[in-house]
């Protein structure tokens, strides 16, 4: 077994709330400068920029995950991790579908950036990807659940944006494959709060939305190999999982 | 003031009909569900947006008097089920939760 050291919740430039300087290039050379093992690149209710982050990964000696922050119409984000890029994008069209008509304005919510492997600007995103989606949280688990991915209560410790803050507790409805703790909450502080939840696998990520916070809080996982399968197996019980508090 | 009183003022629909002779003694609105947990009190009335089926848990944990789903929102099928198994009454309207309270202020200052 070997100990992969985990950060599953990062933002790329995609995403309006992200530095414009999150390109998926710096954001790969910055996760191995970390000594970063697996990282996914989670941007809010897109993943326009996940196929040049994979194609990086490849030069880069670390594995990448699809993945995508979905926002339900409760506001609850739910993370999704996936094995394809294929899986993300059939996610992102679902996704996209749910989201309310409009364009978005760059200006009072920030730039959605698509950049190229030279970090140049291909395309300016225009959907109102910041915005919550028509589908509950529940029709979110299981579309990511058909698409063969895993589904994660993404800083259930944080007062918005949570399925705990929009829905007050997780119901046995919302089949979560594990839950993540933000930056802002330890360990014990998290064991004492959530202990409802101690059946659950915790992961804790940094939520990166700037190149300076990608690995300040990551999840060690102890694995065959640095894949999406293995950290499958982990959530399921069968491979150890442990925090890294920075 | 008994909710079914407040739901004929208001003109609000009835999805589950829980206990209408129930006292509204005071309203909330809030749709985070922590935050009713947190401030709501016994007997309120609940406005919200929010149509999953974790209201009617805390509509029972805090005693609510009755939920209402406003600008034509409707309660998910799950929603109502557990609702009609914990007697919880959910009304719908397609007002906004501004045009609701407005009036459910004007109702309980005057009861």
């Amino acid at each position: 077994m070997k100990r992969c050291i985990a950060d599953l919740h990062i933002h790329t430039c995609l995403s309006p709330c992200a530095e414009v300087d999150m390109t998926p290039r710096r954001i790969v050379e910055k996760a191995r400068a970390q000594g970063l093992d697996i990282i996914a690149l989670s941007d809010h209710n897109s993943a326009e920029n996940i196929q040049l982050a994979l194609d990086l990964a490849k030069e880069e000696n670390i594995t990448v995950l699809p993945a995508m922050e979905v926002t339900s119409r409760e506001e609850a984000h739910v993370l999704a991790l996936f094995r394809s890029a294929e899986s993300a994008t059939a996610m992102q069209e679902i996704v996209y579908r749910a989201l309310p008509a409009g364009v978005h304005d760059e200006q009072a919510v920030g730039y959605q950036l698509i950049v190229n492997e030279r970090d140049e600007i291909m395309e300016f995103n225009k959907r109102l990807l910041f915005s919550a989606t028509g589908l509950t949280a529940r029709e979110i688990i299981d579309a990511i659940h058909a698409l063969g991915g895993l589904a994660i209560a993404c800083h259930i410790d944080r007062e918005h944006f949570s399925v705990v803050s929009q829905l007050g507790f997780i119901s046995d409805d919302l089949s979560f494959d594990a839950l993540e703790i933000s930056r802002a909450t330890g360990m014990d502080r998290a064991r004492s709060l959530f202990s409802a939840y101690a059946s659950f696998p915790w992961i804790t990520s940094s939520d990166a939305h700037q190149l300076a916070d990608i690995g300040s809080r990551t999840t060690a996982f102890f694995l065959n190999e640095p894949s999406f399968e293995e950290i499958a197996l982990a959530f399921k019980g069968e491979r150890k999982i442990e925090w890294n508090q920075g | 003031m008994k909710v079914n009183d407040i739901a004929e003022k208001i003109g609000l629909a009835v999805t589950v009909a829980g206990d209408l002779q129930k006292k509204v003694t005071d309203c909330y609105i809030s749709d985070l569900l922590s935050d009713v947990m947190a401030h709501s009190k016994e007997g309120a009335l609940w406005v919200t947006l929010q149509t999953h089926p974790n209201t009617v848990a805390v509509a029972v944990i805090k005693g609510i008097s009755g939920i209402v789903i406003t600008n034509g929102r409707q309660p998910e099928p799950e929603t109502i089920k557990k609702a009609e198994a914990e007697q919880v009454t959910i009304m719908t309207s397609p007002q906004t939760t501004f045009e609701i309270a407005g009036q459910v202020y004007q109702i309980l200052r005057k009861s």
